[in-house]
């Protein structure tokens, strides 16, 4: 009966999730929390409804800026984290400037890309790569640094160059590590792309919720946090299904054994 | 410590100069680290190894057994000496090496068929029509091979999907798939139960006398030995140097009910004499 279990699990956490938003409203209709503090998700939502046709540019805006700055991201991230990982020099020279890199705020950053490609989409995207490629470097680099030695003298023994190891043992052994760190990634790109549309764009939902908190419309700030929040569970989950069909062998849990 | 090279278990001496030499250790020694903290993995070791010998290389355990097939494999450079391997030196690396560890190493992303494969997805000729022939010729190989070890209709599993003692049987289908002049086994059968070991030496002795490759076997097991070689070393222990070093003469295809005969029992006990002399002068040596 390991399928029963499963639904009746799904079902205990679906409910747990939808327990926390009717708590939720329960808790602002019981204290009479002003929607100018905290908004009743019932709210939320009708604002969102009503307002998406003007919400949704700015939603296509900020998933295009997002994608845009993860795909580049995760191309530098794979680069670099591959050069880390296979060369003891490159990780010695590199790993202390990137971990100072990932370590300075990137509210800090963005003037200094709006001073240099001025305000809107560019900086959007290199804020997002900026802050998602970090994750991929360090568990590309990872991957590649405790792939097994005996899986490599395997190849080493029959006369094969590094390149050889590196895309036949060490790319594809790497591979689970790259897509937790996608997931990771995803996310982050979220919160450049947001946070640079916060300070200097004058389209994307950081925006929006600018605008909306200046004007003390706190349901549409709620929105933008909620379509945020959607956008990045929807991403997580097309990652989480890739992961699965690429790297299924890593987490094989239910599979038979041979007989 | 006790020195006879060359002893005769059989009455047939070693020949003086093989007709042709696959492997040849002249005062090759490895030592691993620098300084305070270098460990000697093997002394000054000569070996002569014929093309199409069946040599075992037997002793007791971290007696550099495995750094001598690392020696020829070319994973390690002597610290001094000269390792020469099919006419080149090791560090050229251009010989056709087949190699089995006693971990399978089989590529879990990989179905077996794929893992027995990749020799020849490394190894030229063979690299050059890889993307051409990987679903036709190669793969009729790696399946040909899979059915003489006894593994047909296992290719598209994954390695999870195996017991261990058929990853070590895919494992020498991916030792000889780029049919190697030279089999390097390094404790192949060692994790393996009694019967699937003795089963599976008998494969390998199929396949050592349709193809006839050097091999160069190392292990801990002295029946396997006898069983499978056509010359035994015995090492000493660390740093290793070869004590022993004589021919078996039993007529092959040998079988395991060989092996509780009274010549094979001798034999096992003279290497176990050896080996026990070497453990104990060790064991004098540093306590």
């Amino acid at each position: 009966m390991m399928f029963g279990i499963d639904v009746r699990q799904k079902a205990w956490s679906a409910g747990l999730i939808v327990l926390f938003f009717v708590a939720w409203e329960l808790f602002c209709l019981m204290t009479g929390m002003s929607d100018l503090v905290l908004p009743r998700p019932s709210q939320v939502f009708v604002t969102l409804v009503q307002r998406f046709p003007v919400l949704w540019p700015h939603i296509v805006q900020t998933l295009a800026t997002t994608m845009f700055g993860f795909v580049l991201g995760v191309a530098l991230g794979v680069a670099l984290g591959a050069i880390i990982g296979v060369s003891k020099t490159a990780y010695d020279t590199c790993y202390p400037l990137l971990i100072g890199f990932s370590s300075i705020p990137k509210v800090a950053v963005v003037p200094i890309f709006v001073l240099w490609f001025g305000s809107g989409t560019v900086p959007a995207v290199l804020t997002a790569l900026s802050i998602c490629f970090f994750p991929i470097v360090v568990n590309i680099a990872t991957g590649l640094a405790t792939t097994e030695p005996e899986l490599e003298d395997v190849l080493k023994a029959l006369g094969a160059s590094k390149l050889d190891i590196l895309s036949n043992v060490g790319l594809p052994r790497t591979m689970p590590f790259f897509f937790a760190s996608l997931k990771v990634a995803i996310s982050y790109a979220f919160v450049g792309a947001v946070l640079s549309e916060t300070v200097a764009s004058n389209r994307g939902i950081g925006n929006v919720m600018m605008t909306a908190s200046s004007n003390f419309n706190v349901p549409l700030v709620f929105a933008g946090l909620f379509v945020l929040a959607g956008l990045g569970v929807a991403l997580y989950v097309v990652f989480s299904l890739i992961e699965g069909q690429v790297t299924g062998w890593a987490t094989r849990k239910n599979d038979v054994i041979a007989t | 410590m006790r020195m006879q090279p060359y002893a005769q278990f059989d009455g047939q001496p070693v020949p003086e100069e093989p007709a042709a030499t696959a492997i040849e250790l002249s005062e090759a020694s490895v030592t691993f680290g620098r300084g305070d903290r270098a460990v000697p993995a093997l002394s000054k070791t000569t070996l002569k190894i014929a093309d199409g010998e069946f040599v075992a290389l037997v002793g007791p355990s971290g007696c550099g057994k495995s750094t001598i097939l690392r020696l020829v494999s070319g994973l390690v450079q002597p610290t001094s000496g000269v390792v020469i391997v099919g006419g080149r030196e090791v560090a050229a690396r251009a010989m056709r090496v087949g190699m089995a560890f006693q971990n399978p190493t089989m590529l879990p992303w990989m179905t077996i068929e794929r893992n027995i494969m990749l020799p020849l997805k490394i190894v030229e000729p063979f690299r050059s029509n890889f993307r051409r022939l990987r679903k036709t010729e190669f793969r009729e190989k790696a399946n040909a091979l899979l059915e003489q070890v006894g593994l047909k209709g296992f290719g598209n599993r994954y390695p999870w999907q195996l017991s261990g003692g058929m990853l070590q049987r895919a494992n020498l289908c991916r030792a000889l798939i780029h049919q190697p002049r030279m089999l390097l086994l390094d404790e192949p059968f060692g994790a393996l139960d009694q019967f699937t070991r003795e089963e599976l030496w008998a494969i390998l002795q199929t396949l050592w006398m349709t193809h006839k490759p050097t091999v160069l076997l190392v292990t801990h097991d002295l029946r396997e030995a006898g069983f499978l070689a056509s010359r035994i070393c015995v090492m000493s222990a660390r740093p290793g140097r070869i004590l022993d070093d004589s021919r078996v003469a039993f007529a092959r295809p040998r079988t395991v009910a060989m092996t509780f005969e009274a010549d094979f029992v001798a034999l096992n006990q003279k290497l176990r004499a050896f080996i026990e002399d070497a453990r104990s002068a060790a064991e004098q040596g540093t306590g």
